[in-house]
């Protein structure tokens, strides 16, 4: 009986440690964000970082997101299409491909990509020099790490998220056009005329509000599990994957809270 | 002056140290030797208040050191350098870049005068060859150096040396053991370093402390460590295979 009660007692004290580990590291992410927001008044200064790590995340992620964009459209295209041919209905289409990139493709396509190429080098990058002794030295020099390495990072994917969700409506729009023309017989014209009647203001402040958070959000965390990485190349690989794991979940949340305040039915 | 009392740190509840109480007088060269493991840089990172000890005290000329504020620790560390065990170079910079780092950012000097600076420092520890190098091009013995002469640009009163001399040829060695002492006697330096070469020790100490198994086993001057009654000391700074050190 004993045994049973410690094992309780045990199963209890753990949950409750690693709740306890979660919400103090959330806590540390928000802070983290807010100090690093907060450093912006140096974006002046900083712009050389700024600019390096809006090239990482821009123009070195251009290629993959390029053929991830174009083959979603033609997706999204064939399979719309195919349906609305059955009503007749596939000049429409058009429209509906720029509604649902405008609306939630887009942001949310380049904040997945920008996980796994950004956020991950930005885990990683950070948690090496974690391990190795580098954000102490920083700090030894009263050099804020966060004013360092994360403000520049926070402020460029901020910057950069929209930028690549906007490349990314473009070149699925393109994609899906190509695969109107040649496989559902829609003139180009006729698609370009009713993809801009389906671009709607509201869809593209709401994606850029939502690109920049997601940015912000996969940024801080990306940082914050770097600079919280411990134990060598070990700490490094598993703060890598969590950081990858939470930034997913919180893009997903994050989008489905902002498309219900703007989109929700009041 | 540095005063630790009564520290205590454990990782993971398995204690690293156990009552650790120091006194580092200002100006001097205190060298604390140890096996691998024993926790010296633990000690090191407490004092540079890069982690706070679970009990007991760290003043720093006075100051409390741990548990202070940001801003308290960013004064107290305003006047203290530390140099790594690894050298913790940031390796998208060259070594010149990042020899000139803290004061950059800090940025206190005009440009010229930082460059000025900072060839200087290399020049001292012969790396004026490799300042345009990235440290992925460099061996260990020059990240090290390189650290030390980040450090020496922002004239610390204080340095921290975390094996300042392991890995580094016997010349280069007597260079950076001269180099510790040279601080101490034309600018009154104070410096905690960190070795297992008794040779150093001996050569560089006003005072060396033998921590062993997370306790201060003895702390004297290099004669009284010389001729210590003893027998893990004794074992220890001769390097003897037989003793009451165990290797398992
Ligand atoms: N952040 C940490 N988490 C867990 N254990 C740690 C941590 N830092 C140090 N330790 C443990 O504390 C002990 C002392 O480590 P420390 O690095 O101070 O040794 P050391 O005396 O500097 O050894 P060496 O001469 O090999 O550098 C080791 O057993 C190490 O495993
Ligand atoms: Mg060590």
């Amino acid at each position: 009986m004993s045994k049973f009660l410690r094992y309780i007692n045990n199963l209890l004290a753990g949950t409750g440690a690693g709740l306890i580990a979660k919400i103090r590291f959330t806590g540390f992410t928000m802070l983290l964000l807010l100090s690093a927001i907060g450093y912006m008044k140096n974006f002046w200064g900083k712009r050389h970082d700024i600019i390096l790590q809006m090239y990482n995340a821009g123009v070195k992620t251009f290629p993959v997101v390029s053929v991830v964009a174009l083959f979603t459209g033609m997706i999204l295209s064939l399979q719309f299409g195919v349906e609305m041919r059955v009503f007749q209905q596939q000049n429409l289409i058009g429209h509906a491909i720029m509604v649902i990139l405008t609306r939630e493709m887009g942001p949310f396509m380049s904040g997945i990509i920008l996980i796994a190429s950004m956020g991950a080098a930005i885990a990683a990058e950070i948690g090496t020099m974690k391990v190795s002794e580098e954000i102490d030295a920083l700090e030894l020099m009263s050099i804020s790490p966060v004013k360092f390495l994360v403000m520049p990072r926070v402020a460029a994917m901020m910057i950069m998220t929209p930028i690549v969700s906007v490349y990314i409506i473009f070149m699925g729009s393109l994609g899906a056009a190509l695969i109107a023309n040649t496989q559902l017989g829609v003139p180009y014209n006729i698609y370009y005329f009713n993809a801009m009647k389906g671009l709607h203001m509201k869809a593209i402040y709401v994606g850029v509000i939502k690109s920049c958070i997601f940015g912000l959000l996969i940024s801080a965390v990306s940082c914050a599990y770097g600079l919280k990485a411990g134990n060598g190349a070990l700490g490094v690989g598993k703060g890598t994957r969590n950081s990858v794991v939470a930034s997913f979940i919180l893009v997903l949340i994050s989008g489905y809270i902002i498309t219900s305040i703007f989109y929700g039915q009041k | 002056m540095i005063e630790l009392i009564d520290i205590c740190k454990s990782f993971n509840g398995v204690p690293v140290l156990k009552n650790i109480s120091l006194k580092i007088r200002t100006g001097e060269i205190f060298v604390i030797i140890g096996m691998s493991g024993t926790g010296k840089t633990v000690t090191l990172r407490n004092i540079s208040g890069l982690e706070d000890p679970d009990s007991g005290e760290i003043l720093v000329n006075g100051t409390r050191m741990n548990g202070a504020s940001q801003s308290v620790k960013k004064k107290l560390r305003s006047m203290m350098g530390m140099v790594f065990q690894s050298g913790a170079l940031l390796n998208w910079l060259t070594v010149g870049q990042n020899v000139a780092l803290p004061l950059v950012e800090n940025k206190k000097l005009p440009q010229d005068k930082i460059d000025e600076t900072v060839m200087e420092k290399l020049k001292l520890l012969g790396l004026n060859q490799a300042s345009g190098k990235m440290p992925s091009e460099i061996s260990g013995g020059m990240k090290k150096r390189a650290c030390l002469a980040r450090v020496l640009v922002r004239n610390p009163d204080i340095i921290l040396y975390d094996e300042p001399t392991s890995g580094l040829d016997p010349v280069m060695s007597s260079h950076i053991n001269v180099l510790i002492k040279k601080m101490q006697t034309d600018f009154g330096v104070t410096s905690v370093v960190v070795t297992h070469d008794m040779e150093s020790a001996y050569f560089l100490a006003d005072r060396i402390a033998v921590l062993y198994k997370g306790e201060i086993l003895q702390c004297g001057t290099p004669a009284e460590i010389k001729e210590s009654s003893n027998p893990v000391v004794a074992q220890f700074v001769n390097g003897r295979i037989d003793g009451p050190i165990a290797v398992n």
